[in-house]
Formats: structure tokens, C-alpha cells, sequence
């Protein structure tokens, strides 16, 4: 077995509504939609008409500047709608699904072909910036992370059940395009992750981020200015194999449908893209006001009932919004319910196991950053945190790149969002960073 | 708690953006906040859960923990008064204790209303919540002097840190140097007569109230670094009453019984930093241990540090998170800086007996140097890196 790589920084938040192992069978009917600003850093350009018919594997848009990477339709149907939001942004791309699901055969040869014409290369993620990978770069490598270590996320190892000859086939399509690491938890035990082919195994124990992919990166091979690495999610790993296996794409994910305001908490086979409402029926409690996560608390999007399944998301978490409580005199009352890692609560008295319902209030006034080190606590990589996040806030390229910020996505400040006192949106800081920072050099 | 909520929400229109009392906002955001947990919601993207600490919380916090000093400081005023007066059997606990209560209270209401004034108006100015961080300045200023400072040097030199020290740097987490020791030297080197002057400042000499009692104006008491400063070899108050504060000195100093109270809990909760704090004791002791070795200073290391305001800086005012070194190596060389330096100012220059707020006012200014250093040893690790492949 490979070396384990033991992570001390960090902390596991334990959220109520866990999702039970179990896949509850959903029904494939309906609208489905495919959004753009789930690639992020891409510009859609839509290759379809409203009224076309398409079948899975066909291109719903490219991208204007690399119009080689496709992304295609995950259903057959007919294309209902191009939904365009101000200045004709393109929000999303709606097909309605026939339930046949009809898909296109791919007989390309190069591995790279391959992945761009039946639209899986646009699932890949480069670093730096965490946009959409460029097909025209040579990646040092290519990392693959097998477990999410966030709250309320999915279980691969329980995912992977079943599909390990199509995810071995997709790590050796991988491997001929680039150096594959793959990056496993040592709690995993299934075969297909600790003797997997192809690959370097690299083992990872300890509390969250450490299932990010960037600090796996930082810890095995750190990314320099010029380097170029792509991420891609282990369950798009299954979609290569399964394309590689039938020649055809199948983007059936297992997601967990998970959180607190979720009746029965369970694990759903469903298609990328598809409705929320459907995955979602008879789970919630309507008269509430709910926040619908498109993954897990840390790192997912806000959507809403009438949204879709995200192209990445491997779990739709529902905590409340908590828009309607009214703490009294927060600053002094013990508030027994809440959880902190500051022992001014007395979450630090009960047994870890303790579940937390934790509404979707920040809990405080944001401030200029005044409590030193509280970033580097939970921050797993050799990087100064909060030193970083000053110099994106005060616009200082040459200062970030000099403390790494290269190395770093958004996902990796969520952790450190969490505890932080003074409130600040982080990974919306190094996000507007990272878009400067590539604008700069593009 | 549902008709506090109403009354807030029914009031909320006038402050609002056109609404008559829109010039008070700040006021009405600060109150709302501290009545209840604001309910502003994460935003689209990002982290959707939070811990639920916040500054409101660190700050108040500070504050619990320098209640048992403040209190004791109360006491000690009411009981220095009675020994001055020759009255210490004539004396009762509650007696002494109300008395110095009254001599301390006007203090802390100017601190706290010069302050907040200053933070009120500007947070209403930059459209601004307002921050918490004087809450903690406001109630230190008033135990860093002595118990018979002018409540109006009080106001003018709160109102020069707040201004010069911490608002036109941005506000709370963007200042440079501790606001409640700008205040302590303000006063100091302003009103030198008046901040140690001829040893009459450190003991209240008349009754307040009917409480306490006179003091013949002759009277002087100096404080045992004053003594030490003076020449003196031998002090004139014992080791115990120095640990426990029965001593003269400014307000909240003098009990390291009461100041380890409140350091238990703040290393307890984490708010300040144990390296800081440890180091500046170490600093301190390593340093008048080698001077009362060389014969340099009639104090061993132990009276080094309970005297003066050597533990009440080391655990409330080197420890401020944003005038302090922010990485986690820069800590301990800041707090044994601190040490050093707060010693070294005592011993070797005979003009300033206490030489603690000026120890921590200097590292202040050193602690981005020392940040600085350490942050250009990852950077240069990375660059190295970068070259060598």
C-alpha cells in the first residue's frame, strides 16, 4: 500500500441528514437542463435550435474560444428552450426528455478526440484558476480524488459499487493521456480503489479539505507558475469508462439527497442535468423556508425547486434558510444548540458524533479580518491563508503569485470560510483572484 | 423577546435610507445586532454554514475576562485610599470597594462615550457596521491610569487614539498600534506630571459620595517600580501583596491573581494566543534574570513580572490579535521581543520606571517586519521550487 499522507489542519463538521446507503429508484420523465455556469470559465455558444431532436452525446453548446470542447445533451429529447438571462447570457440549455434515451456512438481512436467529441472533456478542471481544462495544454498530470471529505457529501466508495470495471477503464484511458494520481482516503477499503491500475495511489487520512483535490496536489506534487495540472471528479472517471466499455455516454450519477430538511435522507441514480423537483418529491416540508443546495453545504450552489442537477454535483443537500429565526443577545447567550470550534459554545463538550442542524445564516456581521491564524487552523497546505487573502483583496498580482495562489481553488478556503469570525465570502474572494489573475495572463 | 422583535421591526422604516432618523442608522444597526443575531444569509455560492462565533462574541469575551481585574482594580483604589488615610481598621470591604467603584466608573462612561461616539459617527459615515473592537479598548483605557487621571485628558486621549490610531487606518483589524496604549501614551507624554509626576497620582485623596476618605495633600505613594526607579534597593510592600495588588499602580494592573483569571479564560477559549502570551513571560524572566545577574537591577525575575503592567500587557494587550504577529512563528519571537524590551527600558533607562507599554508599542510596530520574515521564507521556498524543475 502507498504511503498515507497524514493531514492535521482541517475540521469535520458533523451535519444532521446524512444520506442512508441506499439508491431510491427516480424516474428519468421531464425537463432537463444543462448550464453553462456549471463549466465555469467557458463561454457557451449554443449549436442547437429549440424544436431540434437530440440524442444523448449530442452537442447542446461549445466553447467560443475552444470550440473543439463540447458539451452535450445527457438525455435524448427534443430541445425545449435557451433560456437567456441579461445581456443574452446564455443560462441554460432545456431538452425535453423522451425517456428512450437514444445515445450517439463515438469510434474516435486518440483518448483526447475521444473526450472532447462526446463532451466529457469539458467535465476536466485545470489548475490553476479552476476553470474548464484547455485541450491545447500538456497537464504535468492528472489528479483524481476518490472521496469528499466535506459534510453531507457522497460517498464514493458506496457509488463505485457495481461500476468498478467501468471506472478502471476510465482511469486507463487516463493514463494515456497523462500521469494519473489517484488520490484515496485510508477509511476506503474496496479493491477497485486500493489496487487500481494505471494510476500512483496516493493515500490521504485526516478531516476535511482533505478530500480537495488542490490539497492532495499541494502535498504530492505542488503546481509552479507555468505548470498545468487537470482535476476531474471520480464519477466522471465512471462516464469515460462507461464510454470507453459501449461507446456511447451515460451520465447516470448516485447522487445523495441529503441534509437536514430532508425526510427520508437516501442515495438517487439520476441523470446529470435533471430536475430538482423530481429527485427532490415528497422530501420536504413546504410550509418551511429551505435553502436547495446543488452539493454539499460548503462548496454547492443555491438553487431552488424548479432547479437542475448540476453537470458536478455529486450530491443536492436541503439545510434551513434560517431567515426567519430570531436569536436574542448572541454575543453572550450560551446557545447549548450551536456548533463552534471556539469553546466560548459548548459544542466542544459533546461527543463528536453529535449531529448539528445548521441553518444558512452567516451568524455575524462581516469585519476586516482580526483574529490571526484562524485560516491557517484549518488550511492543509503550505500556503500562508490568510496572507493570500489579503493580497487578492487589496489587488496585489505579484504578491499572490508568490504565495501560491496558483495552487489554490476556491473549494480549498470553504473549511476556513466556515470558521471564520469575521465573516468574509473567501471563496468568493479567490475566485474574483483567480479570474483576475487569468485575465492578466491570458 | 417577540415584542423587543416588533418594537426593532416597527422602528426599523425611520432609519432606513429617506426615513427622518436616517442620520442615527449606525446607531440603530449596532443595537439591532446586539439584541439579536443578524439574519443576513450566505450568498449564492461559497460556504452555506457558519460557525457560530463572531467578533460581537470574541470581543465580549475580552471583556468577561478583564472584569475580575477591573473589579479588583475597584477594590484596590477604595483600600490604597483608607492605607494613605490611616483608616484600613475604620475601613469595610464594601465600603472600600464602592468607593473605588465611584472613583472608576466616571473613567470607564468618558472612555466609552468618547469612544463609541467617534465609532458611531464614522461607521455611519463610511456606511459602515459598526465594529466591536473599542468595546474592548474602551473598558482597558480606563485601567491602564492612574485612579487620579482628569476624566477631560481621559476624553482628549481617547479621542486622539481612536482618530489617529485606528480610524484613519480604516478601523478595527486595520490599525497598526494597540488604540489603548496610544491613549496610555498620549497621556504619558503629554501629561508626564500627571501620569506618574510626584507619586500623588496613584492613591484617590478624597472622599467621593461620603465614601473613602481624605488624604493630607503631602501625601505621596510611588509605585514599587517607582521606588526601584528612585534608587531605592529594598521595596516597602511584600511579595504577596505585589501577587495579589495591594498595591499602588494604575487601576487594573496590579492583581496577578485577577489578571490570571481572566487569562485562564481566554486561553481557554482560544481568543488569545498561548505562544504570545508564554513568550513575552519568558522574554521578561530570561531577560531581568540576566540583569539582576549582571547587578544591573536590584529585582529578580519573579518581581520583574508581577510588578507594573508587565502581566496585564502580557495577557491583554501584547495578545491583540491584529497589532500582534500574525503567523504562528512570528508569535513567539514578538512576545519574547516584548519581554525583553519591557525590561530592558525598566533597568536601563532611568526616566521611565515601567517600560511595558512602550515594549509593546514598539513590537507593535515590528510585529509586520517579523510577519514579514516569515512569510518571505515560505515565498522564497516556492520560487525555489519553481526554478528547480
Amino acid at each position: 500500500m502507498a504511503n498515507v499522507i497524514k493531514l492535521r489542519k482541517g475540521l469535520d463538521v458533523n451535519l444532521k441528514g446524512k444520506a442512508s446507503l441506499e439508491v431510491m429508484q427516480t424516474i428519468v420523465d421531464g425537463q432537463y437542463a444543462l448550464v453553462p455556469d456549471d463549466f465555469y470559465g467557458m463561454k457557451p455558444k449554443v449549436v442547437v435550435k429549440e424544436g431540434e431532436t437530440v440524442k444523448v452525446g449530442d452537442a447542446l453548446f461549445v466553447d467560443k474560444n475552444h470550440p473543439e470542447v463540447k458539451f452535450v445533451s445527457p438525455v435524448s429529447g427534443t430541445v425545449a428552450l435557451v433560456e437567456r438571462g441579461e445581456r443574452r447570457k446564455v443560462m441554460s440549455v432545456r431538452v425535453d426528455a423522451d425517456g428512450k434515451q437514444e445515445a450517439r456512438s463515438f469510434d474516435e481512436k486518440d483518448p483526447l478526440n475521444l473526450l472532447l467529441e462526446s463532451g466529457l472533456f469539458g467535465f476536466f478542471r485545470m489548475r490553476p484558476y479552476d476553470v474548464v481544462a484547455n485541450p491545447e495544454d500538456k497537464p504535468k498530470a492528472i489528479f483524481v480524488s476518490a472521496f469528499n471529505s466535506m459534510p453531507l457529501a457522497a460517498d464514493f466508495e458506496f457509488v463505485l459499487k457495481g461500476q468498478e470495471k467501468e471506472w478502471q477503464a476510465g482511469l486507463s484511458l487516463l493514463a494515456k493521456i497523462a500521469k494519473v494520481n489517484l488520490c484515496i482516503c485510508a477509511c476506503q477499503k474496496a479493491e477497485a480503489l486500493t489496487v487500481a491500475k494505471d494510476c500512483t495511489i496516493n493515500v490521504f487520512e485526516g478531516p476535511a479539505p482533505a478530500g480537495n483535490v488542490g490539497v492532495q496536489i499541494n502535498h504530492i506534487d505542488p503546481i509552479n507558475k507555468g505548470e498545468v495540472v487537470w482535476t476531474l471528479g471520480a464519477e466522471e472517471v465512471i462516464f469515460i469508462g462507461r464510454l470507453v466499455l459501449t461507446g456511447k455516454v451515460d451520465f447516470t450519477r448516485t447522487i445523495a439527497v441529503a441534509g437536514s430538511e430532508v425526510k427520508t435522507p437516501k442515495y438517487a441514480k439520476v441523470i446529470v442535468g435533471a430536475p430538482l423537483a423530481a429527485v427532490l418529491k415528497g422530501q420536504l416540508d413546504e410550509s418551511k423556508s429551505l435553502r436547495i443546495i446543488n452539493g454539499n453545504p460548503m462548496v454547492g450552489v443555491k438553487t431552488c425547486k424548479e432547479g437542475f442537477l448540476a453537470a458536478h454535483a455529486t450530491e443536492v443537500t436541503v439545510i434551513p434558510e434560517g431567515d426567519d429565526v430570531h436569536e436574542m443577545l448572541g454575543w453572550i447567550a450560551p446557545r447549548f444548540k450551536e456548533f463552534s470550534t471556539s469553546r466560548s459554545y459548548f459544542s466542544w463538550l459533546k461527543p463528536k458524533k453529535t449531529e448539528y442542524t445548521m441553518d444558512a445564516r452567516i451568524k455575524g456581521g462581516e469585519r476586516h479580518i482580526i483574529m490571526s491564524g484562524e485560516y491557517d487552523r484549518v488550511f492543509p497546505m503550505d500556503i500562508y491563508a490568510g496572507y493570500l487573502v489579503k493580497a487578492i483583496i487589496s489587488g496585489d498580482i505579484d504578491r499572490q503569485e508568490a504565495l501560491g495562489i496558483y495552487e489554490v481553488a476556491p473549494e480549498d478556503f470553504a473549511i476556513a470560510e466556515f470558521v471564520d469570525s469575521s465573516k468574509l465570502e473567501l471563496q468568493r474572494i479567490v475566485r474574483e483572484g483567480l479570474d483576475i489573475l487569468r485575465k492578466e495572463n491570458m | 423577546m417577540n415584542s423587543l422583535r416588533k418594537f426593532f421591526d416597527k422602528i426599523k422604516p425611520n432609519f432606513e435610507e429617506g426615513g427622518k432618523l436616517h442620520a442615527f442608522r449606525s446607531l440603530y444597526d449596532g443595537f439591532e445586532t446586539f439584541a439579536f443575531v443578524p439574519n443576513t444569509t450566505a450568498g449564492r455560492a461559497g460556504t452555506h454554514v457558519h460557525d457560530a462565533i463572531d467578533s460581537k462574541r470574541i470581543m465580549s469575551l475580552v471583556v468577561i475576562a478583564l472584569v475580575p481585574a477591573l473589579l479588583f482594580g475597584m477594590y484596590n483604589v477604595g483600600y490604597q485610599n483608607a492605607l494613605a488615610a490611616g483608616q484600613l481598621e475604620n475601613a469595610s470591604f464594601w465600603g472600600m470597594f464602592w468607593f473605588g467603584f465611584l472613583a472608576v466608573l466616571p473613567k470607564i462612561i468618558v472612555s466609552y462615550v468618547v469612544g463609541l461616539g467617534i465609532e458611531f459617527t464614522v461607521a455611519q459615515w463610511k456606511n459602515e457596521e459598526i465594529h466591536e473592537g473599542f468595546l474592548v479598548s474602551g473598558i482597558i483605557i480606563p485601567m491602564i491610569v492612574p485612579v487620579n487621571t482628569p476624566l477631560w485628558m481621559l476624553a482628549i486621549a481617547t479621542a486622539f487614539a481612536v482618530i489617529f490610531a485606528k480610524e484613519i487606518f480604516g478601523g478595527t483589524g486595520m490599525n497598526i498600534f494597540n488604540v489603548a496604549l496610544i491613549t496610555r501614551a498620549f497621556l504619558f507624554f503629554s501629561y508626564p506630571s500627571s501620569m506618574t509626576g510626584d507619586d500623588t497620582v496613584w492613591v484617590a485623596q478624597h472622599t467621593i459620595c461620603g465614601l473613602g476618605f481624605n488624604v493630607p495633600d503631602t501625601f505621596s505613594a510611588a509605585t514599587p517600580l517607582g521606588e526601584i526607579a528612585a534608587g531605592a534597593t529594598a521595596l516597602s510592600s511584600s511579595f504577596c501583596d505585589q501577587v495579589c495588588g495591594f498595591i499602588p499602580g494604575s487601576i487594573g494592573e496590579t492583581s496577578v491573581i485577577a489578571i490570571a483569571l481572566g487569562a485562564i479564560l481566554l486561553l481557554w477559549t482560544g481568543v488569545a494566543s498561548w505562544k504570545t502570551m508564554l513568550s513575552v513571560f519568558v522574554g521578561g524572566a530570561l531577560t531581568a534574570w540576566l540583569y539582576n545577574a549582571l547587578g544591573l537591577s536590584p529585582l529578580d525575575a519573579c518581581q520583574h513580572i508581577v510588578l507594573g503592567g508587565f502581566c496585564f500587557g502580557a495577557v491583554f494587550m501584547a495578545t491583540d490579535p491584529v497589532t500582534s504577529a500574525r503567523t504562528e512563528g512570528g508569535k513567539w519571537v514578538y512576545g519574547f521581543m516584548i519581554g525583553f524590551v519591557a525590561v530592558t527600558v525598566r533597568v536601563l533607562n532611568p526616566g521611565y520606571p515601567e517600560g511595558m507599554m512602550l515594549a509593546i508599542l514598539l513590537m507593535n510596530l515590528f510585529a509586520p517586519l517579523i510577519d514579514y520574515c516569515f512569510v518571505s521564507r515560505n515565498i522564497s521556498k516556492r520560487a525555489k521550487r519553481a526554478t528547480k524543475n
